[in-house]
């Protein structure tokens, strides 16, 4: 993979609007921005109540997947263009469902939501409805996701990535800075892992770093580029962020998101927890 | 709904009242209004919080009213606000309780 085959700048996209087999797809946790003003033609996903199962901590299956493209009118040989807020975490947490699913062309708008409000391309609060489809999903594509034994197996032996924030890293914040702090987990790191926030990856207006760039912050911060790579945050969507960066943009091979991240491996009993600015010790 | 473990970590609405069950004896929140060279409130600017280090730490979107809001600790910290109409900077020294900012944007 690479930045030609996975992302899409924003003025490609804006000349791309109505080209047959190329559908938007808006992402995020929190849909009310879809709903006050969307890209002209842009379909949307909730990650909470379309992508995630509504009864166990997991997301969609395989079968729930392809209903939901069915329902929403997008085809096994469209072209995906996803985007959402949040600095595209959530559409890059969609983009890690689509090529765990094995959707052939899917592609991430460089900028995502922010860097299109901020250049004020257009955005319709117009109804967007598409005709269903046969789609058809493919068996889950495990080697790009981690589980949570393979995270302490991981320790000492693979790259551990916390892309978290610094002071969440250590200890200091258990959620992001605009989530209350109140949480149910302990606080620290899974010993072993390198901090590389994900935010290190982008330029303030959402879009990605250069290749070049992005090689010199993960070879500074000591990423073995010969060793497999498990990629984790709090819930899994920033570190989708990073599996993106590393696996699409940079042909990382090997590279896994956790999924479970630090809300599960924070609250599991008896696994080692380091804390402070260091990796810490096996 | 999924578990409120598993809740995710998109920005809520910056216009909401804080949690009733938030506890202000442990919690830092920052919270502000971005304005204009006029001193009009600016609606949907993204405000992000840096550290003191100047690493991201956390980004969310301003209200109609040009709200924002962040759960953060004690220390220093720099609010960025980015938006059609210019950018603009303040370092605020936070501590326990409630913060208040007012973050102008000047347009470029």
């Amino acid at each position: 993979m690479s930045r030609d085959t996975a992302l899409v700048s924003a003025d490609w996209a804006e000349k791309n609007l109505e080209t047959p087999g190329v559908v938007f797809v808006e992402v995020d946790e929190d849909t009310s921005a879809y709903d006050t003003g969307h890209l002209p033609g842009a379909i949307k996903l909730d990650w909470r109540t379309d992508l995630q199962d509504q009864v166990r901590r997991d997301f969609v299956n395989k079968d729930q997947f392809a209903a939901l493209l069915s329902e929403r009118g997008i085809a096994n040989d469209d072209t995906v263009v996803l985007y959402g807020g949040n600095n595209n975490w959530f559409a890059a947490y969609a983009y890690w469902y689509f090529a765990l699913y094995g959707h052939r062309e899917v592609r991430l708008l460089d900028g995502g939501r922010k860097k299109w409000e901020l250049d004020a391309r257009p955005l319709t609060t117009e109804v967007v409805s598409r005709p269903a489809t046969p789609y058809v999903a493919q068996e889950p594509d495990h080697t790009i996701r981690a589980f949570r034994d393979e995270v302490v197996a991981a320790i000492g032996t693979k790259n551990l990535v916390d892309v978290r924030s610094p002071d969440e890293y250590a200890g200091r914040l258990l959620a992001p800075a605009h989530l209350p702090q109140e949480q149910a987990q302990r606080a620290g790191h899974v010993p072993t892992a390198l901090s590389v926030p994900w935010s290190k990856a982008a330029n303030e207006d959402g879009t990605f770093k250069s290749d070049q760039e992005l090689r010199e912050i993960y070879a500074a911060a000591g990423l073995d580029d010969s060793r497999e790579t498990i990629a984790y945050c709090r819930i899994g969507e920033r570190s989708s962020h990073t599996w993106f960066v590393l696996q699409e943009l940079l042909g990382h091979r090997n590279v896994k998101n956790y999924d479970g991240s630090w809300t599960e491996y924070g609250s599991l009993v008896g696994v080692p927890v380091a804390l402070g600015d260091e990796p810490g010790k096996e | 709904m999924t578990a409120s473990t598993a809740a995710g970590c998109a920005a809520p609405n910056q216009a909401a009242p804080l949690p009733a069950s938030l506890d202000l004896e442990k919690e830092t929140v920052i919270t502000g209004v971005v304005r204009d060279a006029a001193g009009e409130p600016v609606t949907g600017a993204y405000v992000r919080l840096l550290d003191s280090t100047d690493e991201f730490t956390a980004e969310v979107v301003t209200s109609s009213a040009g709200q924002f809001r962040f759960f953060a600790a004690p220390g220093t910290w720099r609010l960025r606000a980015l938006s059609r109409h210019g950018n603009g900077d303040l370092v605020i020294t936070a501590s326990r309780g409630v913060n208040e900012a007012i973050v102008p944007v000047v347009v470029d």
